[in-house]
């Protein structure tokens, strides 16, 4: 049968021909990008549950480029500084999803106007983008990832963290502690609050197991405390009274959940009160959002104590620094202070991308990335810090919170003290 | 002593048994839903799991807007008075079966009876496409976060201190309308005249017609009638469980559509078998085999159940179904 050219067949073809050209003309326009245009962009979970600190975090993030007029002179040259909000959630995930993480990444990397890259905001997330951004040596500044692994030898897998760095060098740095400090706090804490059996759940992922762990370890080791039972939970469930059941048939003087809102505290608050479970509850900076008070219902705190550590100071602790600067500079940009204390670790990571460019004085990314791991003796709102060769943040100031009236609370400022092991209290 | 961890643990496990079966009648009211629509159309109705969640937040915007708190609103209503709590779910109830049977039923005349001839995967398509539509519309109406439903019915406990056993107001309620609601009914479609048509379009929908039977009536009322059960679990439900989002629909519908299958798709009784069964599974599977297996675990009974008897636990073997 002899082939015949036919009129849609000759569309088809110019149809493709057409989009084959499209696309290399707008990937060339792309490898060029603006020559006057840095860009910095961030990767958290837009859409689902996390929007909350989400928010924040990109309104403290705004407000650092707002500061400096969204422009940077560099040597002689002064650029425009764009911000991209990308979003690695979907809204039917309601939380973020490894495909929109990897889109971001990429889209991050073949853009080379892109200097720093925001995020994430899930720990495992991290570890997807991390080897992406590594190869393209993009600054990754992170406002609230805690898994230890993600940077520090040892303390996860063997592979971990070279495996998230295939070039060697390090482009992840974070500016919140790290779980293993908030999980041996969280264990110095429920110690000082007098706890002799805890019972310990988790939500099964990077960051919630993570730091059960950690604090399982920690009561065990340091403080003699007796972990009466560790279980990971389905966050896919919508209850877990039949858990809670046997977690209050153990009788345990306090609960610790390692895992966020959006991995169900609130309901696992709310079924520990609905089995005559009374206990205090304690749980990580996930859990440290207004969400939890709302999903939880306020009256449920009204029944048991609820405790959130937090790996820095809440608003209005921000007392050091450029805390008052930075509350008074956010109220005035939107009307109002801050309520999720996030806010600050978005608007410390604009600052540290800001101030690695400009001791970086050009628009190169390896220039970019050095500049900001070299920050040292750094006045944030948080207090003076470093990075150390890791990337990771050098301050272990943390804070203790609690629930009252509706509204979390700062209780009590919690410093690991490394030899607290000694002279238990 | 070894009658004191005896009598403990018979106390927990008698614990997890009230608290699963309360559990287990929830999802059997879901799953009458899938099982009657299956019943008559041979239909599995994936929107059902989120018509659910849909009655839900009704239900939580009727209690704001009575005052009692919900969807942002504060309480107005300060300590209301047991009556007036009363009224209030009352109306929940009288509000949302009739919405979620009104919405059902709409469902079935613009998306499926178009489809009543077509291949069987065209209805079963849409019906994930409603299913999609539906929790957009949760997230729309409720946000992506958890939302907190108040916590209206006390969770005093009925038993005497001493028992060490917890039935309260909550399960109270939970048995109190899910029974009374399967026995109407099973009675409803063994006796009425609406009930024969049923049995009779599922058994032969040609024959049915042909003893001149509406048979399109007959299946946009059973819709109806599944919506209004999914309705009336969603009240109670969101009064037990005190959270809802607009992901809720998917885990739920799952459950109860499980629970259809083990007990025998298209038979009403098999649902309601198959509920408390599924309710026991996760209860005794959270508390002695471990939380995170409860979920592996229904499945895997529901494999072994559908090996050995693949028309699931009352499945029979004449043609009766509904």
């Amino acid at each position: 049968m002899p082939f015949r050219v036919t009129l849609p067949f000759v569309l088809l073809v110019l149809f493709v021909a057409a989009g084959v050209a499209g696309l290399a003309l707008s990937d060339n326009a792309q490898a060029k990008g603006k020559p006057d245009v840095i860009k910095i962009v961030s990767s958290l979970p837009r859409s689902g549950s996390a929007r909350g600190q989400t928010d924040s975090i990109v309104q403290g993030l705004k407000l650092a480029l707002h500061e400096v007029n969204h422009q940077i002179t560099l040597g002689d040259r002064t650029y425009k500084l764009e911000y991209l909000d990308l979003d690695d959630a979907t809204a039917a995930a309601g939380n973020w999803t490894i495909e929109q993480e990897i889109a971001n990444a990429n889209q991050a990397r073949t853009d080379p106007d892109v200097m720093v890259y925001v995020g994430t905001y899930n720990s495992g997330a991290a570890k997807v983008s991390m080897p992406i951004l590594n190869k393209a040596n993009i600054l990754m500044i992170s406002p609230a990832n805690t898994a230890p692994a993600l940077t520090k030898p040892n303390t996860g897998d063997k592979h971990e963290p070279q495996c998230y760095r295939p070039t060697g060098r390090v482009n992840f740095c974070r500016v919140v502690p790290a779980d293993d400090v908030q999980g041996a706090v969280a264990a110095q804490w429920a110690n000082e609050l007098g706890a002799k059996q805890v019972y310990i759940l988790d939500d099964n992922e990077v960051y919630g197991k993570g730091i059960a762990d950690l604090f399982h370890k920690t009561c065990k080791e340091k403080f003699g405390i007796t972990v009466l039972g560790q279980e990971s939970i389905d966050s896919k469930q919508q209850e877990f009274k039949p858990l809670l059941q046997k977690v209050k048939d153990a009788k345990p003087d306090l609960v610790y959940f390692g895992g966020t809102t959006q991995t169900k505290a609130g309901q696992i608050f709310k079924d520990m009160i609905s089995v005559g479970l009374t206990c205090p509850m304690m749980g990580p900076d996930g859990t440290f959002e207004t969400a939890m008070i709302e999903s939880a219902g306020k009256e449920s705190f009204e029944k048991a104590p609820f405790y959130a550590t937090f790996g820095g100071l809440p608003i209005e602790e921000l007392k050091d620094g450029r805390g008052p600067t930075f509350i008074k500079n956010f109220t005035a940009l939107y009307g109002k202070p801050p309520t999720e204390a996030y806010a600050a670790y978005g608007y410390e990571c604009g600052l540290v991308a800001l101030d690695a460019l400009k001791r970086a004085g050009r628009k190169d990314r390896d220039a970019v990335r050095l500049a900001g791991l070299a920050t040292k003796d750094y006045v944030g709102t948080i207090g003076r810090w470093s990075f150390d060769a890791n990337g990771d943040t050098d301050s272990k100031v943390m804070s203790g919170n609690t629930v009252k009236d509706g509204k979390f609370v700062f209780d009590r400022k919690l410093e690991l003290t490394t030899d607290s092991a000694r002279n238990p209290p | 002593m070894i009658f004191a961890a005896d009598s403990a643990f018979w106390q927990a496990f008698t614990q997890q048994t009230i608290d699963g079966l309360a559990f287990g009648a929830l999802i059997a009211l879901v799953a009458l839903g899938y099982t009657m629509v299956y019943g008559i159309v041979e239909l599995i109705n994936f929107a059902h799991g989120d018509l659910f969640m849909l009655g839900c937040f009704l239900s939580l915007t009727i209690l704001a807007a009575f005052g009692l708190g919900g969807l942002g609103f504060d309480a107005t209503v300060k300590d209301p008075s047991p009556v007036y709590v009363a009224v209030i779910l009352l109306t929940c109830l009288l509000v949302a079966m009739p919405f979620c049977g009104a919405l059902n039923f709409a469902v079935d005349w613009v998306v499926y009876k178009p489809l009543r001839t077509a291949p069987k995967l065209a209805p079963l398509v849409s019906a994930i496409g409603v299913s999609f539509i539906f929790m957009n519309v949760g997230l729309f109406w409720g946000g992506a976060q958890d939302v907190n439903f108040p916590n209206l019915i006390p969770d005093t406990n009925l038993m005497s201190e001493g028992s060490g056993i917890r039935f309260t107001y909550k399960d109270a309620m939970v048995f109190g309308v899910t029974v009374p609601l399967m026995i109407g009914l099973t009675l409803f479609v063994q006796y009425s005249r609406l009930g024969k048509a049923m049995r009779a379009t599922a058994q032969n929908p040609t024959a049915a017609k042909l003893m001149g039977i509406d048979t399109n009536k007959v299946i946009g009322l059973t819709f109806a009638i599944g919506g209004a059960l999914a309705g009336a679990g969603a009240v109670v439900y969101a009064l037990k469980v005190n959270t809802i989002s607009y992901t809720m629909g998917f885990q739920n519908g799952l459950y109860a559509f499980t629970a259809a299958v083990l007990g025998g798709i298209g038979r009403i009784p098999g649902a309601v078998l198959g509920g408390l069964i599924i309710g026991l599974v996760r209860y005794y599977g959270s508390a002695y085999v471990g939380e995170t297996w409860a979920g592996a675990l229904i499945f895997g009974i529901l494999i072994l159940i559908l090996v050995f008897r693949p028309t699931g636990l009352l499945g029979s073997t004449t043609r009766e179904k509904v």
